[in-house]
């Protein structure tokens, strides 16, 4: 049994404008162990399926389909309570912002150890200890000394190592990283995506990794899915993404990034604008874009099929 | 490097570490004050109900016909203006630190559950507020007052209970903002109970606002209870407060100038030490001031 399985997830906001569906009618799972990339560009669902699973989509969104199952058990059927307990101690989360993320007036060894406490009890001093363990354990130089630090006093690399270092505090089997390094520059990048490789791998853990940037899909992933308006285009191993991309719009992203054989010329774009998600719409949500799109394509909407082994794409006209 | 960095810091470093004049000055007053108005039954050389008629409107002993057995002067009916301030200082201090720490539980705990979770109770509790504010205090405390009865007790709660709605507004002002910050979200992700996201979380990210309004509320209540015995709806006399005193003394003024001075400069004294110590609670609270 896969780790997490989303089926069928619908995420929608009521607002006086219309219904926004921002998810609608996403399936995926993760597997233990498993880095799986959720990339799509801004507005095409990402975040919200990430507070979809955690339960935390601020009103007026609310999950009106689909099933979440957490090792078979439907998050969505849990009470209030119960899923509080899910939070932090089975799924955790790292948000993009270093920033704002952390607790301005408390030290970061104080935010660690209280969330220790809160999981595992035991006294303030064991507490702070495990904290400063858990900041050596994601790279802070001299943890001892850093755990007294206000967030403030820390570059935006310590901050999210710290906030990496709180996330994993309760020992989660599910990490949901979204966008973790989009907010820091590219050296600092690199050593936090290392560091969260390593810490992935030492632990077993799962990491659904929420982004748009398709380098660090490749230097941390194993699977990918790509989302276009709220659904899921194409899903493969990580590898196949990069080499054999079937769906459209993959192959439009792909084309965007800059390559050294079309050095000299400009960056190519997708021609058009991500749909209003207002509108229900009938049909493949790409084809409007699609340079590729049949008259049927605007009619039924696309399943993802198996097209190859492990690799799932929304599209009945992409030859394979 | 660090020969570099010393000649640099030393400024404002050395700066942090002396401690500050406003905290020692606000909170030495304080301590004579507080302490004053403590002993004042063993400090105070008469009873300050006691009239003594022979020694009328007398003034400081430093001044001709002054008596030295009454260093600050009498009042209009003999009583000893320094025993009076002693005495009053219980009454003004003690019904001042109630009232304000009974107002901001209130009014904290109200903008605090009205700008965390809005929608019905926020509604609720600022049209509360709403009706509070449009109400003149003075006349809402008059009705309470005459409908329960003068009281020591019924002042505090009168006076409390009329401006709990400046800690309401200024903490739901402030949680608004601070709920949609990152680290509520992350706290929320991480599995706290509402309870503890609004006490961890939200409440000490609020507090620099809070402080200052005490500061300021406990002013105004010391004015508000004069302001109340005035109108005969606080303590009653003969016991002294320094409203009391400063609105008595107010006829004379222009002929005995000490009957409104020594209690209007306790008056004076008072709020600027907590005003001094609350700015300097505020500064050593915020994390970010801390060098």
């Amino acid at each position: 049994m896969a780790l997490l399985a989303v089926e069928g997830l619908r995420t929608q906001f009521a607002t006086s404008g219309g219904t926004v569906r921002a998810v609608d009618g996403l399936s995926f799972a993760i597997e233990r162990g498993e880095v799986l990339g959720l990339v799509g560009e801004s507005g095409c669902g990402k975040s919200v399926t990430s507070l979809s699973i955690m339960r935390l989509v601020p009103p007026p969104g609310r999950v009106t389909a689909g099933r979440i199952l957490l090792d078979g058990d439907d998050l969505l059927d849990k009470d209030a309570e119960a899923m509080r307990r899910v939070r932090g101690a089975r799924i955790a989360m790292v948000f993009q912002e270093p920033m704002t993320s952390l607790n301005p007036v408390f030290t970061i060894g104080d935010q660690i150890a209280a969330a220790v406490r809160a999981h595992e009890g035991g006294g303030r001093r064991a507490a702070w200890e495990r904290a400063v363990e858990m900041l050596d354990r994601v790279q802070v130089p001299s943890p001892r000394e850093r755990a007294r630090d206000y967030p403030h006093q820390l570059s935006g690399g310590l901050r999210q190592r710290a906030m990496i270092a709180l996330a994993l505090a309760p020992g989660p089997q599910l990490l949901i990283a979204d966008e973790p390094t989009t907010a820091l520059d590219v050296t600092i990048q690199a050593q936090i995506l290392d560091l969260l490789r390593r810490l992935q791998a030492d632990r077993g853990m799962a990491v659904l990794l929420i982004t748009h940037d398709l380098g660090v899909v490749a230097e941390l992933c194993h699977r990918v899915a790509i989302i276009y308006a709220g659904r899921i285009v194409e899903m493969a191993p990580v590898a196949k993404i990069f080499e054999e991309p079937l769906h459209p719009y993959t192959r439009g992203l792909l084309r965007c990034l800059p390559h050294p054989s079309r050095f000299g010329q400009p960056l190519s774009s997708i021609e058009g604008a991500p749909p209003d998600l207002r509108q229900a719409g009938a049909g493949c949500r790409f084809a409007p874009r699609c340079p590729l799109a049949l008259e049927s394509c605007r009619r039924d909407e696309p399943a993802l099929d198996e097209r190859r082994p492990g690799h799932f794409v929304a599209c009945p006209v992409v030859s394979v | 490097m660090s020969v570099t960095a010393e000649a640099v810091l030393p400024v404002a470093a050395r700066a942090r570490r002396r401690v500050s004049f406003r905290a020692v000055f606000g909170l030495s007053v304080l301590l004579v004050i507080g302490g004053a108005a403590v002993f004042a039954p063993q400090l105070a050389p008469w009873d300050p109900a006691r009239q003594m008629l022979m020694k009328r409107l007398r003034p400081p002993m430093w001044q001709e016909r002054g008596l030295r057995e009454h260093p600050l002067g009498t009042d209009h009916l003999g009583r000893d203006i320094l025993s009076r301030i002693l005495h009053g200082g219980r009454i003004s201090l003690g019904v001042g630190l109630t009232a304000v720490t009974l107002s901001a539980l209130i009014g904290v705990t109200l903008g605090l559950l009205a700008g965390f979770f809005g929608g019905r109770a926020d509604a609720l509790i600022m049209r509360v507020v709403d009706v509070f504010l449009a109400i003149p205090y003075i006349l809402l405390a008059m009705g309470v007052v005459f409908a329960l009865g003068p009281s020591l007790l019924n002042v505090i709660l009168v006076m409390a209970v009329t401006r709990w709605v400046q800690f309401a507004r200024i903490v739901r002002a402030d949680v608004l903002s601070i709920r949609e910050r990152e680290f509520v979200a992350g706290a929320r992700a991480r599995g706290n109970r509402a309870l503890r996201l609004l006490l961890r979380h939200v409440l000490p990210n609020a507090l620099t606002p809070i402080i200052v309004v005490a500061t300021l509320e406990l002013a105004f209540m010391i004015i508000y209870e004069s302001a109340l015995s005035f109108l005969g709806l606080g303590v009653q006399p003969p016991t002294p407060t320094w409203g009391w005193m400063l609105s008595d003394g107010r006829n004379y003024v222009a002929t005995a100038w000490w009957l409104a001075t020594f209690p209007g400069l306790a008056i004076m004294l008072t709020v600027l030490a907590v005003n001094l110590l609350g700015d300097w609670l505020r500064d050593t609270l915020d994390p970010r001031l801390k060098v």
